[in-house]
């Protein structure tokens, strides 16, 4: 059983009324916007289940933008998030899912858009208690919490590509708490997750990419 | 330095000669390989928005996101100032204070949870009344936090704290079972009388269900937190008056989340009973119209 902190009864220090509603909502979209570079154009939130049916009333809405934005759970500035990502020259949408059913009854997907034109859509669960899961990016179904520093490696699936992650994780000393492959099928796309703890090396995504066979390296640090 | 249950957390406080609060601190020290001024410092940040909250909507009305609340702290503020109230000073403004945090927290306001977003007045209300009427330092109510939060580890450890899985007897439930302890220790209690008043609120709340109207966080939820606060302090009182509890903790923690997981899903926070299923109640509900 992992560690529950006196922080973790008394905490987290969150802007209201709800930690899986609001508080969730927004380290989702915190995590989300790691996964794609700035700046971002716009924004979509589709939004399912009790998200769906009750995100005004717990300003799962407002959660979700200021996460976008890169606000803390306890940044009282996620109550104004929509006229500061309007300043921002950020469009957003939200749009509610009320047909499908067989999710998570605290999911969200969001599809973001960044000026490069690049377009990334993440699926996120809240958990309850701020915990948080993102469960899906692209088509691809993951599994990763943003509780440890993690590193998403976009790459095909094919021999060798795992051994050269793990050789370069190596050589930075870097500790795996875990390590996953999910892929969409065999020999195509697949995105491997390392977490660790403690942060991790700036220059690891650089290195990575020396594989040809590596699309992309996504860095979140806890 | 670590505790399973609260006839290990008994026996750590037994060994070490020292109160609930001190144990809970040196665990947090060991396991969360931090320092006593950092975990010091959490804390007082803790306080300090718990005060905020607890304060503000006393003379500044918060309206809520979902219109069901807002005003009611201010009206029960106004209440004692007219020296009129059947509660007395203590409880009175225990229960101020916790209508006040959930005002806050309906408005989008900064809260901590504890243990939940949604039972978050019950602990800053017990802390901060006992501060006002005994002239408690910070020092001692950041003691009042630590034990508390022991109590409330147990019961994420060991039961549960989610409305949706336990029912409000898990959220305001536990919130009011650590607020007693807290309580107890604060006015001179052994840890023993600790748990026996955090038992004691969970056996007076057992059973009551999560029906927040509209599926909000709005209504009953900032009236159970009052109610939750009044438990608190009778527990609390009853264990410093040396009145026995016959149940442990343990095994009332244990009751309590049995009692949870059997409720039906309509009173686990669905929004489809209790409080929620009233037809006036639906009248007021956003989402289904």
């Amino acid at each position: 059983m992992s560690f529950i902190s006196v922080f973790d009864v008394l905490g987290p220090n969150m802007i209201g009324p709800s930690s899986s509603h609001t508080a969730g909502a927004a380290v989702i979209a915190g995590l989300a916007r790691k996964l794609i570079s700035p700046p971002l154009k716009q924004v979509d939130f589709t939004l399912y289940g009790s998200f769906c049916k009750t995100y005004q009333g717990h300003g799962t809405d407002r959660a979700l933008l200021g996460g976008m934005l890169g606000f803390a759970t306890d940044d009282v500035r996620i109550r104004d998030s929509f006229r500061i990502a309007g300043q921002q020259g950020l469009s957003f949408t939200f749009i509610p899912n009320e047909t499908e059913t067989d999710l998570h009854p605290n999911t969200v997907d969001i599809r973001m858009e960044n000026a490069a034109g690049q377009v990334m859509t993440v699926r996120g669960v809240s958990l309850g208690g701020g915990k948080v899961k993102i469960v899906r990016i692209n088509s691809v179904e993951v599994d990763f919490t943003g509780e440890y520093s993690a590193l998403i490696v976009v790459h095909q699936d094919t021999p060798g590509v795992v051994a050269h992650v793990t050789s370069v994780l190596s050589q930075h000393q870097v500790n795996i708490a875990f390590m996953r492959l999910f892929r969409e099928s065999r020999g195509q796309t697949a995105y491997s997750i390392i977490e660790s703890d403690g942060i991790l090396s700036g220059s690891i995504p650089g290195q990575l990419r020396d594989n040809p066979h590596i699309y992309d390296v996504m860095l979140v640090q806890s | 330095m670590d505790f399973r249950s609260g006839s290990e957390l008994l026996a750590l406080c037994r060994q070490e000669d020292c109160p609930i609060s001190q144990v809970m601190r040196r665990r947090e020290c060991v396991l969360g390989e931090t320092t006593p001024d950092q975990i010091q410092r959490r804390m007082i940040r803790a306080l300090e928005i718990m005060k905020q909250s607890a304060t503000t909507p006393l003379r500044t009305a918060q309206p809520s996101m979902g219109g069901l609340i807002g005003g009611e702290a201010r009206l029960l503020y106004q209440h004692a100032a007219q020296r009129q109230d059947l509660c007395g000073p203590m409880l009175q403004r225990a229960i101020t204070y916790a209508m006040a945090v959930l005002e806050v927290n309906a408005s989008m306001g900064l809260i901590v949870a504890a243990p939940t977003a949604g039972s978050s007045g019950v602990v800053p209300a017990l802390l901060l009344s006992l501060q006002d009427h005994y002239g408690l330092s910070d020092q001692q109510l950041l003691d009042g936090l630590f034990n508390a939060g022991a109590v409330g580890y147990l019961a994420m450890r060991n039961a549960t704290v989610a409305g949706a899985v336990g029912g409000c007897q898990a959220e305001v439930g536990v919130a009011a079972a650590m607020a007693a302890s807290a309580a107890v220790e604060l006015m001179g209690g052994k840890p023993e009388q600790c748990l026996d008043a955090a038992s004691t609120v969970l056996m007076n709340m057992m059973g009551l269900v999560c029906d927040p109207v509209g599926g909000l966080v709005e209504y009953p939820c900032q009236s159970r937190n009052a109610a939750g606060v009044a438990n608190a302090l009778v527990a609390a009182e009853l264990a410093l008056s040396g009145v026995p509890q016959l149940i442990p903790f343990d095994e009332m923690l244990a009751a309590m989340y049995q009692l949870g997981r059997r409720l039906p899903a309509e009173l686990r926070e669905t929004a489809l009973g209790g409080c929620a299923a009233t037809p006036t109640a639906c009248t007021r509900c956003v989402s289904c119209g």
